[in-house]
Parts: C-alpha cells; sequence; structure tokens
C-alpha cells in the first residue's frame, strides 16, 4: 500500500480547508449539510433524489471500506462481495422465507460477520499485493455463487422484494428512501468517528503504521485486524439491506468487481482514513458522472481524466492531513 | 521471582544465535546486558518478549512460563519493551502513541465506542490520567500534542520509554537507549532509570554500549558473546574478568568506548 504523503499545507486547497478549523465554523458547516441533508427533497427533482440516494449510499460503502483500507490499511478489492450479503440475506429472507424486513438486519450483520471471518482469517499474515489478489477473488467466488445458486435466483436475481413498513407505514418512493438513507449515512458518520476516536479506532492506526511495536504495545494484531474486516463488512451489508429494499430487486451485476472499484475510488479520491474525505469521494463517483451527462458518450472519459488530474495534484486524497 | 531464563538456544538456519543462555533479573534490579556487536543481545530481548522463537530452553517470568507466547500476551504478563532503532507511530501525536501502551490493560469494543457508553467514556479518560502522567514521569508532558516523529530524536527515545511504562509494566527492556543522546541526556537517562525503579518498583534491564552509563545505572552486568554468556556480576567484577577483556579486545576500537 503506498505511503500516504504529506500534502503540501500551502496549498490553496489545504487553507480553504484550514478556515475550518475553529469548531464554531465546523459545528456551522455540519449544521449546513445537515439542513441541506433535510430540505433536500423540496426542491430536488425525483431523478435527482434517486441519484442523492445513490450517493449516500455509497457514503456509507466507502465509510465502511474506509474502515478496512483507511483506518487498519488492509486493501480489500472484492468489497462489494460484503454488499452482497447483505442484500441477498435481506432478499431471501423477506421473499423465500416471508420474514419482516427489520428482522432480517440482525441476520444481515451476522452473515457479514462470518463473511468477515472468512474472508479475514485466511488473508491476515499477508501483505498488500496478495491481500488485494485474495481479496478480489473472494469478490468473484461471492458473485459467481449468488449467479449459480437457486436460492439467490441465479443470473436472474431475486425480484419483488416487499417495501418495508415501519409503525404501520409503508417506506416507498423516493422520497421516503432518500431519507432512509440520509439517517443511514448519518449513523455511518457518526459511528465512524467514534470508532476512530476509540480504543479500537487507534489500535488499527497504530497496526497499520507499524505491527511489531503495535503487538509490542500489547496489541493483537490478527484481532484488531479482523475487527476491522468485521466493521467493514457490517457497514457493507447493512447498505446491501438497504438496498435491496431500495430497488427491489437484486442481480449480481450490482456486485461486480466494477463496484468494488468504484467504493475503493471514494476512499481513495477522498483521501483514506479522513471521514469527510472519504464522504466527498462517495458523491464525487456518484454525483460526477450525473453532472457530465450533457457531454454524452464522453462523460465517462472525461471523468476519468477529472479523477486523474484529482490524483496527480493530490496524491494522498482530496482531503488534506492536517497536522503538525 | 522475577524474569528467569533457562538453557535458551536459538537458531536461524543452522547458525546458532544464542546458546544454552541462564540468565536471571531479579525483582527491582536495574541489570545490563552488554557484548560486542553480533553477541545476540537484541536476539535475547526479542527471544523474551515473543519476536523470536527459541528452540529450546525455557523463559520464566514471576513463576509463569512465557515460551511460545506472542509479543502481545508477553506485555499483558507485564513485560515491556523499546526498540533499537526507535519505532513511535508515524502521523499521530506523542499522546496517542503513549496511550497505545494502555490497549493491554483496557478493554472497550466496538460497539460501546459507537453507543459512547459511560463506562467506554470513563476508561477513555482513565487512559488520558495514566498516559499524561506517564509523559510527566519522563519529563515531555509539555509536548503531548506534537506529532511524535517532529519531537527531537532525545525526546522520541523518552516517548518510546513513556508508551512502554504505559503498559504497566513489572519489567522494562530498553534496548539502547542511551544511542544518539548528547551527555546531557545521558546523564538525565540515568536518572531517568533509578526513577523508574524507586518510584515505580519496575525492574530494568538494558542494553548499552556505552560503558560509562552502563557502569554508573547497573547493579549487575551480564556479558553476552558469540551467544554465550561468558560472565556475569557487578561492574567491578565483570571489568576484571579476562573473558570480557578478551571479548573486547578481540574487536573494533569503537567498542571500547570506555
Amino acid at each position: 500500500m503506498a505511503v500516504n504523503t504529506v500534502s503540501n499545507p500551502t496549498s490553496r486547497v489545504d487553507r480553504l480547508y484550514a478556515w475550518f478549523d475553529p469548531p464554531g465554523r465546523r459545528w456551522t458547516a455540519y449544521a449546513l449539510v445537515l439542513a441541506f441533508l433535510v430540505t433536500g427533497p423540496l426542491y430536488m427533482s425525483n431523478y435527482a433524489m434517486v441519484i442523492m440516494t445513490n450517493a449516500l449510499l455509497y457514503v456509507v460503502l466507502a465509510l465502511g471500506l474506509n474502515t478496512v483500507v483507511g483506518y487498519a490499511g488492509l486493501l480489500d478489492l472484492g468489497y462489494a462481495a460484503f454488499f452482497a450479503v447483505g442484500a441477498y440475506t435481506t432478499g431471501i429472507l423477506t421473499q423465500e422465507f416471508g420474514v419482516n424486513f427489520w428482522l432480517t438486519i440482525p441476520f444481515a450483520v451476522v452473515a457479514a460477520t462470518c463473511a468477515g471471518i472468512i474472508i479475514g482469517g485466511p488473508t491476515l499474515r499477508l501483505r498488500s499485493d496478495y491481500l488485494a489478489i485474495v481479496t478480489l477473488g473472494f469478490g468473484e467466488i461471492v458473485r459467481i455463487a449468488a449467479r449459480n445458486l437457486e436460492i439467490t435466483g441465479r443470473a436472474s436475481g431475486l425480484s419483488g422484494i416487499p417495501n418495508p413498513s415501519l409503525f404501520g407505514w409503508e417506506i416507498s418512493g423516493p422520497t421516503a428512501f432518500y431519507y432512509v438513507f440520509a439517517i443511514l449515512a448519518v449513523i455511518a458518520c457518526v459511528s465512524s468517528v467514534r470508532l476512530l476516536h476509540s480504543r479500537l479506532g487507534r489500535a488499527w492506526l497504530y497496526v497499520r503504521h507499524d505491527e511489531d511495536a503495535a503487538e509490542a504495545m500489547g496489541i493483537d494484531r490478527v484481532k484488531v485486524k479482523l475487527a476491522a474486516y468485521i466493521t467493514g463488512a457490517i457497514y457493507g451489508s447493512i447498505g446491501g439491506v438497504f438496498f435491496a429494499v431500495n430497488l427491489g430487486s437484486i442481480s449480481p451485476p450490482s456486485f461486480s468487481f466494477q463496484q468494488s472499484v468504484l467504493i475503493l475510488m471514494a476512499v481513495i479520491l477522498g483521501g483514506m482514513g479522513k471521514i469527510p474525505g472519504v464522504i466527498v469521494g462517495a458523491f464525487i463517483v456518484i454525483l460526477g458522472p450525473e453532472l457530465l451527462r450533457d457531454i454524452g458518450s464522453l462523460r465517462l472519459l472525461v471523468f476519468a481524466v477529472i479523477l486523474l488530474l484529482i490524483m496527480l495534484f493530490r496524491p494522498s486524497g482530496i482531503w488534506p492531513s492536517r497536522r503538525s | 521471582m522475577g524474569l528467569k531464563l533457562e538453557q535458551i538456544t536459538l537458531r536461524f538456519a543452522g547458525n546458532t544465535v544464542l546458546d544454552k543462555v541462564d540468565f536471571t533479573v531479579a525483582d527491582s534490579a536495574i541489570a545490563s546486558l552488554i557484548g560486542p556487536n553480533g553477541a545476540g543481545k537484541t536476539s535475547l530481548f526479542n527471544s523474551i518478549t515473543g519476536f523470536y522463537r527459541p528452540q529450546e530452553g525455557n523463559v520464566n517470568f514471576n513463576g509463569e512460563s512465557l515460551m511460545g507466547r506472542k509479543p502481545h500476551k508477553v506485555t499483558k504478563a507485564g513485560i515491556a519493551r523499546t526498540f533499537q532503532n526507535v519505532r513511535l507511530f508515524r502521523e499521530m501525536s506523542v499522546l496517542e502513541n503513549v496511550m497505545s501502551g494502555m490497549h493491554c490493560r483496557t478493554s472497550s469494543g466496538a460497539i460501546s465506542a459507537i453507543l459512547r457508553t459511560p463506562g467506554q467514556r470513563a476508561e477513555e479518560k482513565h487512559i488520558l490520567e495514566v498516559c499524561e502522567d506517564c509523559l510527566d514521569f519522563v519529563g515531555i508532558v509539555r509536548e503531548k500534542d506534537r506529532l511524535a516523529t517532529n519531537l527531537a530524536y532525545g525526546h522520541q527515545r523518552l516517548v518510546e520509554i513513556a508508551r512502554a511504562l504505559a503498559t504497566q509494566p513489572k519489567l522494562l527492556l530498553l534496548d539502547e537507549p542511551a544511542a544518539g543522546l548528547n551527555s546531557a541526556e545521558k546523564d538525565s537517562l540515568v536518572e531517568l532509570i533509578q526513577r523508574i525503579r524507586d518510584d515505580r518498583g519496575i525492574s530494568v534491564l538494558l542494553i548499552e554500549h556505552d560503558m560509562s552509563l552502563v557502569m554508573k545505572v547497573s547493579e549487575h552486568i551480564h556479558v553476552l558473546d558469540h551467544g554465550r554468556m561468558i560472565a556475569a556480576g557487578t561492574a567491578r567484577e565483570v571489568q576484571s574478568d579476562p573473558k570480557v577483556i578478551e571479548a573486547y579486545l578481540g574487536q573494533d576500537d569503537e567498542e571500547l568506548a570506555l
């Protein structure tokens, strides 16, 4: 994994961020973002709201992957597998077994934990390149299994997943799901911040920086890395659970390698390990291609060039590491 | 009680690095391990702390066998160490570095962190108090919020010692703590090592090349050469031991830094 180079602290972007340093300004910024999230549906078209919902889903997924890649420093190229585990758990339980949607969440969490242990356990001794290959393989195994198993509906996937209801009110339509994902994204952010500033969050950073020194300080690297995989898996799985009910149908192409890469791109683009950066990264990878829709068939090419330029000028991500 | 090594033999691909080493560090003692370069001193540290796995022998600490234990379990059992080349966590503050030491003495997990339970918050507060106290003890609490790797070299070494103290050890292993320090810093290191033992009741075992420091601070000196323990005793006894003189005279002049 490439070492984060500390970005030039005098650059214009960094000075812009530094403006937000005083807590007063920062809380004002949080309040503005929250106000924007809450009032969004008032001035957004249905189409815009669907895109925003998708971006918010990516915030959850990117924050989950950030735990693995950004905090613990473990490269994961098969993150979409956890997303699939959550989506299929809910799909199968609601559709085949008629389980209430909300009751599928604990099952999805347990399934994600198992998946996290399955991928984490055998790979903990591997480093960067090897880890990348094994996780890539794991992602493909899950997708191909879903494509071929009877219970996951083979290539056509599962459809007709019922809308969930909450206290007798059915969650349906773009506005309702927009709010569901907004709440999820906020929970994911708060959890990420709290985890980072906890005993476990620090342990991830210690292990990422120097495994031996961390061990010498009494930190069990195996346990800590497994915890990172499991935490990331649970974020991905819960994202998948709500993705499944939002669309009402799921199929293997949603959990492709490309999906894993897109989530990883959000993390790297924003700046690994930096929560606001990762959120911005998630919005860029989803909104970017949409904003460029007007230029037609060239849009992905233009988007790719923009991404390359960002990485060229800010190799450690958009968000700066602003410490002295 | 204390640390007791019995017949420790460590081999790498047929090379015997440690050859039937017997060795004890009593409770509340300050002891040194000296010997020419390549004698196996750091290997001995690594064998005690679980980084290396000796093929034969036994490591006993306060009646518990530590053989085959992983490094983090050895730390939990009460042995902390520093590294020959300072190994602080980059991009983290001095305080955050020291907080790593408290990991094995605390227990909060992911769920209590996300929910910010009262227990978790109390634990975080306790971690901060202990770590600030450790930094105060080594004398660099003023620098707690700076990036650890931006500190002067001598202070980085002190961060490492504070970090080891935060694990609340009964025995502290210092691997060349005086390397790269100036003479004023060396004097305060001697004083610090004595305070670690006197105020905190922690035994100290150090590897050191600076003989005047070793002679000043240690109550007991062990001499290792080519993986064998060739002498042990007080500073005076070791200095006049013909085997020790021979081991050192066979070396470059810089090893004679008396």
